[in-house]
C-alpha cells in the first residue's frame, strides 16, 4: 500500500506537441487540439475515452471548445490552475488526484499559447494594473523581468550571486537546445562572452536572462498506473506532487515579507518531499521553470539541492550540464527550447524517463519538474519502473 | 505614464500623500502595519483601520534599471532606476517608487551608477497623472 494516496497511482501515458516558432499560423485553439490528438495517439488511447481536463486559467480555449473538437467523451472532472507558469505542474497533479480518487479515468492537460506572435501580457495596462500592480508598475517596474531584476540584485547583494552564475544557467539551457532539433535555439551557440556582453533588459538582467517568446502547444495524457502499463509507451509515474502559496506571499512583487528570496518553491518542495519516498539527492535530472535565469538558483535552494544562498555557487563547475551534479532543462527549457509557460518541461521530463531525450541522462529514473518560482507554484516528481 | 489604480483599501494612502504625509494602513485592534492595503488584518481579522504616519525615512533594499522594450512613455526616459525602499519603522514595509533628485525632477534624474543597496533615502511627494504619489530622494 502506498504511504500516500497519490504516490505512483497515476502515470503519464502520452505526450504531444506542435512545432515551436516565433509565429505559427494556426490559432491557439487549433494548436491545442493538435497537441492533444498527438498525445492521445502517443498513448494509444481513443479520444472518446477522455473524461478529464486540466489547464491554466490563462488558457484561451476552454474545456467545452477543446472537448467538442477533439472528441472527448462525457467529462466528469475539469480543473483550472492560476498564476501563469506557476500552474504547469499543478495540471498534472490535479489530474493525478482525480484519477487516484476515481473522479476520472483518462485525463488531458494542455497548454497552447501564441506568446511569440501575440501580445505581451504586461502591455495590457487595464487588466494588469489592479492590486498589487498599482504599487509597482506606475513607477516603471512594468514587466515581469523588472520584478525579477529587483530580486536578483538583492540576491547578489545578500548571497554573492554573480552574472556569471546566471550565465551558467543560460548557457546550460542553450547547450541542451543546441542538441534538440525541436528547440528554437537549435544550433545557435551561446558563450559566456556573448552572455556578458548582451544588452541589458532590466539591469542586472540582460537579454539572455529572459525566456523566449514562442508560439506552440503541448499536451499530456494521464491514466491510472495499472492502465498505463498496458499502453504503447512505458509509464511515467506521478510519484509526488506539491503546490505552494506561502503565507503573506505577493506574487511576482513578493517584496513585503520577512524573506522575499524564499519564494513559493520552498512550500511546494516541502509538500512534494513529504509525500515522496525520495529526496533531492535521488533526483537524476530536473526540469526547472526558467522564465528568467535567477529562478533557477532560487529554485535549487527551494527544492533542497543546496542550502539557502548557495544557488549561485551550485551552478559552478558545470553542475547543470550533462554529466554534472544536476543536469537541468535538457530540452533547452523556456530559455532556449520554447516558452510555453513551462509545459515543455513536463514533456521533456517524460522523455527523459522513457529514455528518448535528445540530451538523454544515462539511466535516468527520477525527474523533478517545477513550475514558476516567484508566483504560487507547483511541482511533480516523476519516476519510471 | 500609468496612473496608480485607486481602490477602496488603498485610497487613504493617496489622500494622505496629497497632503504630503506618508501614512500606512494600520490595524485599529492589534496595531499591525499592513502593506499593500487590504480589507482585513491578517493577524487578528479586524476590519477596522487607522492610518499611521511614518517618518518617511528608509534605505534602498534593491533596485532595477529597466531598458526597452517598455511602454512608450517609459521607454523615452530609460534607463531609469526603480527602487524598493525598506522603511526605518519596519524592514518588511518596502515601498516601490522612483528615486529622484528633487520632487519635480524626472524619473531619470538620478544616475543609476550612483545608487547602492543600503543607501539612505527620504520620501518626497510628486504628481503622477494627476495623483499624488510617494517617491524617494537621496538622504544626506
Amino acid at each position: 500500500m502506498s504511504p500516500t494516496p497519490l504516490q505512483d497511482r497515476a502515470a503519464i501515458a502520452g505526450i504531444g506537441q506542435t512545432e515551436f516558432a516565433k509565429h505559427l499560423e494556426l490559432s491557439e485553439k487549433a494548436l491545442a487540439c493538435r497537441a492533444i490528438a498527438m498525445a492521445l495517439d502517443d498513448a494509444g488511447i481513443a479520444a472518446h475515452e477522455v473524461d478529464a481536463f486540466a489547464a491554466y486559467t490563462m488558457e484561451a480555449t476552454d474545456e467545452v471548445e477543446v472537448a467538442k473538437a477533439v472528441g472527448a467523451g462525457d467529462v466528469t472532472f475539469f480543473s483550472r490552475v492560476g498564476f501563469g507558469g506557476g500552474g504547469s505542474c499543478a495540471t498534472i497533479g490535479h489530474l493525478a488526484m482525480a484519477i487516484a480518487t476515481g473522479q476520472a479515468e483518462v485525463g488531458v492537460a494542455w497548454r497552447s499559447r501564441k506568446r511569440g506572435s501575440g501580445p505581451r501580457p504586461w502591455t495590457d495596462t487595464v487588466n494588469q494594473l489592479p492590486t498589487p500592480a498599482q504599487w509597482t508598475r506606475p513607477f516603471g517596474l512594468l514587466r515581469p523581468v523588472d520584478e525579477i531584476a529587483v530580486l536578483a540584485r538583492r540576491y547578489m547583494h545578500e548571497y554573492g550571486l554573480t552574472r556569471e552564475h546566471l550565465g551558467n544557467v543560460a548557457i546550460a539551457c542553450r547547450n541542451r537546445a543546441n542538441a534538440n532539433p525541436a528547440a528554437i535555439m537549435y544550433g545557435r551557440e551561446l558563450t559566456m562572452d556573448d552572455y556578458l556582453q548582451a544588452r541589458m533588459i532590466s539591469d542586472p538582467l540582460c537579454l539572455f536572462d529572459n525566456c523566449l517568446e514562442t508560439d506552440g502547444a503541448l499536451a499530456v495524457v494521464l491514466v491510472s498506473a495499472e492502465r498505463a502499463r498496458d499502453c504503447r509507451q512505458p509509464p511515467v509515474y506521478v510519484h509526488a506532487f506539491g503546490q505552494g502559496l506561502p503565507a503573506q506571499h505577493h506574487g511576482m512583487v513578493n517584496y513585503w515579507n520577512d524573506d522575499p528570496l524564499a519564494g513559493p518553491s520552498w512550500i511546494a518542495a516541502r509538500q512534494l518531499w513529504k509525500h515522496s519516498d525520495l529526496g533531492p539527492g535521488d533526483v537524476d535530472v530536473a526540469q526547472i521553470y526558467d522564465a528568467f535565469t535567477p529562478l533557477i538558483p532560487l529554485s535549487l535552494e527551494g527544492y533542497g539541492f543546496c542550502g539557502k544562498g548557495e544557488g549561485g555557487s551550485f551552478t559552478e563547475d558545470g553542475a547543470l550540464e550533462l554529466g554534472g551534479r544536476l543536469p537541468i532543462n535538457t530540452s533547452g527549457g523556456g530559455l532556449s527550447e520554447a516558452y510555453v509557460h513551462g509545459f515543455n518541461l513536463i514533456n521533456e521530463g517524460v522523455r527523459q524517463l522513457r529514455g528518448t531525450s535528445t540530451n538523454q541522462v544515462a539511466g535516468a529514473s527520477t525527474c523533478l519538474v517545477t513550475a514558476g518560482e516567484a508566483v504560487p507554484t507547483s511541482a511533480v516528481l516523476l519516476r519510471r519502473d | 505614464m500609468l496612473k496608480p489604480f485607486v481602490d477602496a483599501d488603498g485610497a487613504p494612502f493617496f489622500e494622505y500623500a496629497a497632503q504630503g504625509e506618508l501614512r500606512m494602513q494600520t490595524c485599529a485592534r492589534c496595531g499591525e502595519v499592513l502593506f499593500p492595503p487590504r480589507p482585513m488584518c491578517p493577524r487578528c481579522q479586524s476590519t477596522e483601520f487607522a492610518w499611521k504616519r511614518m517618518s518617511g525615512r528608509g534605505h534602498i533594499w534593491s533596485f532595477a534599471v529597466p531598458r526597452p522594450p517598455l511602454l512608450p512613455d517609459y521607454a523615452a526616459l530609460a534607463p531609469y532606476p526603480v527602487v524598493v525602499v525598506e522603511l526605518e519603522e519596519d524592514r518588511r514595509l518596502r515601498l516601490v517608487g522612483n528615486l529622484v533628485a528633487s520632487p519635480e525632477a524626472g524619473i531619470d534624474s538620478v544616475d543609476p551608477a550612483t545608487i547602492e543597496i543600503g543607501q539612505p533615502v527620504r520620501v518626497v511627494f510628486r504628481e503622477l497623472e494627476g495623483l499624488a504619489v510617494a517617491a524617494w530622494t537621496p538622504d544626506e
